[in-house]
């Protein structure tokens, strides 16, 4: 079960190490991390999935809010919420098919940011389903290099996952 | 934050959070990146207790902390003294001790430049301390050793490292100390959930066989006289875990001692047949549990405790309860009917009667024996620290709590060594108490270069040193698992610790025979003296009960 968790913690040195490390101690898996500064500027956002049971998704919320640096925790997986990666595609490309490539491009609204003598580099935006698609379809012509952002998400609509309480909940 | 205080140096910025946090006593080591901290120190009415070996720094201030109720400090340098900090400060991670620890760093432009005495101790001890702190900017200093001590000591307690180059220490200071302490991100939930309560309330009334599983955690929140009072009012047998000794006293008809891998059968036998059982302050270690899946078959379990990740993380839980022990027995008090639970008790009465602790009486000097009659010469009102191994488990087995904070003991790092230094913390702390340590051959020799600190500090410890010439602890799990192949387990070259003791101008004091255990142990009570009582036992004997591995708490081996 893949879940995906919205947590603001202190925008300090050393968050995201504690934060990284208590999942590499603890044995949780985690699919991907992604942090950057709020509208706060003293506080930040990491979005991380995980992917574990009930239990050790319930075990990954505790532990993460006994750091003192982490303020809240949301697991938003079941509201409605925009979830992005950005991905840049490093893809072979003799003269010959760039046509092609850039019809695959115009279909997933990706863009080409850099053109070499025989490879171009692409950008793409999406969820992951989307960024899996893209990258599957660019394959066939030889990929040199990919890198993705982790997800970030937020919430559909005018709600917030503002700084309200933090989280010790009463367990029940 | 107020401008236009005085400006003084960050070291003396952190001795008036010492001094306003009502710090009387501090353990420590110096070394050239903490000299400007030291400096300071030297100019307040603070002690400083100079040990032989950082670790112990912690173990001290450990001991202190648990028999005193207050918060440990500790002080060291840079690099090695940093690192050898590292085992007690995981000691009192695993047991829930308030430690603040201050270090040295080397200065910060230098900092990550692998300088002489450098070690990212803060990066080093992010997974045993409750939160930690490298001070880059003097100004921050007030704040965060402020803030040190209310994490340390609030909550579920905890160590929390300060590191602070030896630049920040020295550079000037205008930050008042802030008034209150603001964490948006640590906010610990003290009162029970009234519909929690109101449930627990409930279940207690159904239960026909109640029990209560009483831990560290009710010490903490000094809560064992709603404990008491609970246990009596409605007439529910109470079993502690190994940090618990002491919550309950075990004078009380209701106590049933230890449970868990060594637990007395009796307290074993009554987690097996309970149908509710309440924990308090626990956190359901592995050593408590034997096999998970045959824990408490017939029980509902409630779990309270103020840490809410221990809560569902070992055993399954029907009713959580987050919050501050004593808050909620408080609570819960008026909320439940007075009960007799009369079959019940008449079953325990039939299980201690079925499952008496025993043990063999040939041989020698018996151990248990020894800790028995000491626990009757002292009326279980001394304070107890212990070592890791045999010995340790007969401490807690033999000797009788009847008193809140006198056994003191590293329960889950089982840190050797722990015993000496946390002895004489203790004994700092409490100078109206006798303190006894009880010790091994093994245990003691990891930390008896603390008998020069002792001395120095002129405390009247009573050392019961149980000498097997061996690991014995070690030697009874080869003997059970590793088909009885005992390697690594022998001491050759022991010291004469009579002799030894006397050496650091203690007395010295002999046990080889079962006649000479009760007056020996009169001596050493009746002197005022560091003394050292070095009590010669064979490596053979086993700590019974033993539940093997994988097994159910009910399946324990017992003395043939
Ligand atoms: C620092 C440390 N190293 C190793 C161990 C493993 N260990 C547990 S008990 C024990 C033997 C302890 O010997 P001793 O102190 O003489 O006590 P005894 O069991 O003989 O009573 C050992 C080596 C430990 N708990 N702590």
């Amino acid at each position: 079960m893949k879940r995906t968790l919205s947590v603001l913690v202190e925008n300090r040195p050393g968050v995201l190490t504690r934060v990284a490390g208590l999942f590499s101690r603890r044995g949780y898996n985690i699919d991907s991390l992604a942090v950057g500064r709020t509208e706060n500027p003293s506080i930040s956002r990491m979005t991380i999935v995980v992917d574990g049971d009930e239990q050790i998704i319930e075990q990954v919320g505790k532990q993460l809010n006994k750091l003192i640096d982490v303020i809240k925790i949301s697991d938003i997986t079941d509201d409605p919420y925009v979830g992005r990666e950005l991905i840049l595609i490093k893809v072979n490309a003799e003269p010959a098919v760039r046509g092609e490539i850039m019809q695959i491009v115009d279909i997933f609204r990706a863009r080409i940011v850099d053109i070499a003598r025989n490879s171009l580099i692409i950008e793409a935006t999406g969820d992951a389903d989307k960024i899996d698609a893209i990258e599957n379809s660019l394959r066939p012509f030889g990929i040199r290099e990919v890198v993705r952002t982790g997800k970030i998400a937020m919430l559909r609509g005018a709600k917030t996952r503002g700084m309200e309480a933090s989280g010790n909940d009463t367990g029940e | 934050m107020t401008l236009g205080s005085k400006e003084r140096t960050g070291a003396r910025a952190v001795m008036e959070v010492l001094l306003a946090e009502g710090v009387e006593l501090v353990f420590g080591y110096p070394g050239g990146a903490v000299l400007p901290l030291y400096d300071e120190l030297a100019r307040t009415p603070i002690r400083h207790v100079l040990v032989r070996q950082e670790q112990n720094a912690v173990h001290a201030a450990s001991g202190y902390a648990r028999t005193s109720g207050k918060t440990g400090v500790c002080l060291a340098t840079s690099g090695p003294g940093a690192t050898n900090l590292v085992t007690g400060i995981a000691s009192a991670y695993m047991d829930s001790v308030p430690v603040v620890i201050f270090t040295g760093q080397v200065p910060t432009r230098m900092v990550g430049s692998d300088a002489f005495q450098e070690t990212d101790i803060t990066g080093i001890t992010i997974p045993i301390t409750k939160h930690n702190y490298l001070v880059k900017d003097v100004e921050e200093l007030p704040r965060i050793a402020k803030e040190a001590f209310y994490i340390a000591s609030t909550g579920r307690p905890g160590p929390v490292l300060i590191d602070i180059p030896k630049d920040v220490a020295l550079a000037l200071c205008r930050a008042s100390l802030p008034e209150r302490v603001e964490l948006r991100g640590y906010k610990p939930t003290y009162q029970g959930h009234p519909g929690q309560l109101r449930a627990l309330a409930r279940l207690l009334g159904e239960a026909e066989r109640p029990l209560i599983f009483a831990g560290g955690g009710v010490l903490a929140s000094r809560a064992e006289d709603y404990l008491r009072q609970l246990a009596e009012k409605l007439q529910v047998p109470v079993v502690t875990s190994l940090t618990g000794l002491g919550a309950f006293p075990e004078d009380n008809p209701l106590a049933l001692g230890m449970v868990g891998l060594h637990g007395k059968p009796c307290a074993n036998h009554a987690l097996m047949e309970c149908d509710l059982l309440v924990g308090l302050g626990v956190r359901f270690d592995d050593r408590v549990t034997g096999a998970l899946e045959k824990f408490a078959p017939r029980a509902r379990i409630a779990h309270l405790d103020i840490d809410p990740a221990e809560i569902g993380k070992n055993v399954r839980v029907d009713l959580p309860l987050v919050g501050d022990i004593s808050c909620i027995l408080q609570e819960l008090l008026p909320l439940v009917a007075p009960a007799s639970h009369g079959p019940w008790l008449q079953r325990i009465k039939e299980l201690r009667n079925l499952y008496p602790l025993t043990y063999g009486r040939g041989g020698e000097v018996r151990p248990q024996w020894v800790m028995e009659r000491l626990g009757e010469m002292t009326r279980g009102q001394a304070i107890i620290a212990t070592d890791v191994g045999q010995h340790q488990m007969w401490a807690a087995l033999y000797y009788g709590y009847t008193e809140p904070r006198s056994f003191v003991s590293s329960c889950g790092l089982g840190t050797m060594g722990y015993g000496l230094p946390a002895a004489a913390g203790a004994a700092l702390a409490r100078r109206d108490k006798q303190v006894w340590l009880i010790t091994g051959d093994g245990s003691f020799q990891m930390s008896m270069a603390e008998l020069g600190t002792a001395m120095e500090q002129g405390l009247p410890l009573k050392i019961l040193l149980f000498n097997n010439q061996s690991l014995a602890m070690v030697r009874q799990l080869q003997h059970f698992y590793y088909d009885r192949q005992y390697t690594a387990i022998e001491f050759t070259g022991n010291p004469d610790f009579v002799r030894l003791a006397e050496c650091y101008g203690a007395e010295g004091l002999r046990i080889t025979r079962q006649e000479e255990v009760v007056p020996v142990l009169a001596r050493a009570m009746g002197n005022d003296r560091l003394t050292l009582i070095e009590c010669v036992i064979s490596p053979e004997e086993m700590v019974y009960p033993m539940v093997p591995e994988g097994a159910g708490l009910d399946e324990m081996l017992l003395p043939e």
